[in-house]
């Protein structure tokens, strides 16, 4: 299981929140510094592609500072940025066209934990993964950050918005999906 | 092992979990200012042009006003 404490976002003095909510620069540049890799790492695992990876956590720092003023200082800063940082992602995974979308994946560009298990034939894997590419934005969000990031639940709902239950009928109709194109496809998995 | 378990393995399979701790390959905080920056240039640009709604009311009015009775233009310049 990955590692859930990688993910968690570092914390920063509550004055700096104040100041960032006022407005101030240097606070907004301290916040950046302290959470642009978490909020990376949680992008580039829902869109899977470095280059979008770096440019939508550049776009999630600029509508986190647009929104300053909603930000309330006594809540953590980190949960808020990685709710934009979903919104954000999500907007990109549903502006992508499949065949698009894969190219960075299928090249293996992407820093991953294990290349795959070679008893599973390639073609196979890009077939799974060309039909997961297929399915509606908000399952595969759901389904990528729940069962291949195996991130908790409860985490994954509190980014998408949604409650827990919502997140495991999502992962529910993905698998779902998939199988079924899968089959159509003539893999049995 | 049943339907599910297999569909998440081909999954976990096909896209690989990504690793923690990546980061970006390049300095992320200047793109930020920039992106900043045209953010506040457009919002000048945006309130130098901005006219309130009336102002374009009281415009439109005259000129409805001005094609309805062109007669009255001369008598309207001469009591400005």
């Amino acid at each position: 299981m990955p590692d859930g404490a990688s993910l968690e976002l570092g914390t920063v003095p509550e004055t700096v929140l104040q100041r960032f909510r006022q407005g101030d620069l240097d606070a907004f540049e301290t916040l950046f510094r302290e959470h642009q890799r978490p909020v990376y790492g949680w992008i580039l695992r829902m869109v899977r592609n470095t280059a979008a990876a770096e440019d939508l956590t550049v776009e999630t720092f600029w509508r986190i500072h647009r929104a300053r003023d909603r930000f309330q200082p006594e809540y953590p800063f980190a949960p808020w940025a990685r709710r934009i940082a979903t919104r954000v992602a999500l907007d990109w995974l549903r502006a992508q066209r499949p065949e698009v979308e894969l190219t960075a994946e299928m090249a293996g560009t992407l820093p991953s934990k294990s290349a795959g298990n070679p008893g599973i034939a390639a073609e196979i894997r890009e077939k799974t993964a060309l039909a997961f590419s297929r399915l509606p934005a908000s399952l595969r969000a759901a389904a990528i950050l729940a069962v291949v990031e195996e991130q908790p639940h409860k985490e994954v709902a509190a980014a998408l918005g949604i409650t827990v239950g919502a997140v495991k009928l999502r992962v529910f109709r993905a698998l779902r999906l998939l199988r079924k194109d899968l089959e159509k496809q003539g893999i049995t998995p | 092992m049943n339907h599910d378990d297999r569909i998440k393995e081909l999954l976990k399979q096909a896209l690989p979990p990504v690793e923690s701790g990546a980061e970006p390959e390049r300095n992320l905080w200047p793109a930020v200012l920039r992106r900043l920056d045209e953010d506040t240039t457009l919002q000048r640009r945006t309130a130098s042009f901005f006219v309130p709604w009336f102002d374009w009311a009281l415009l439109g009015g005259l000129a409805v006003f001005a094609v309805s009775f062109p007669a009255m233009i001369p008598v309207f310049l001469y009591y400005l």
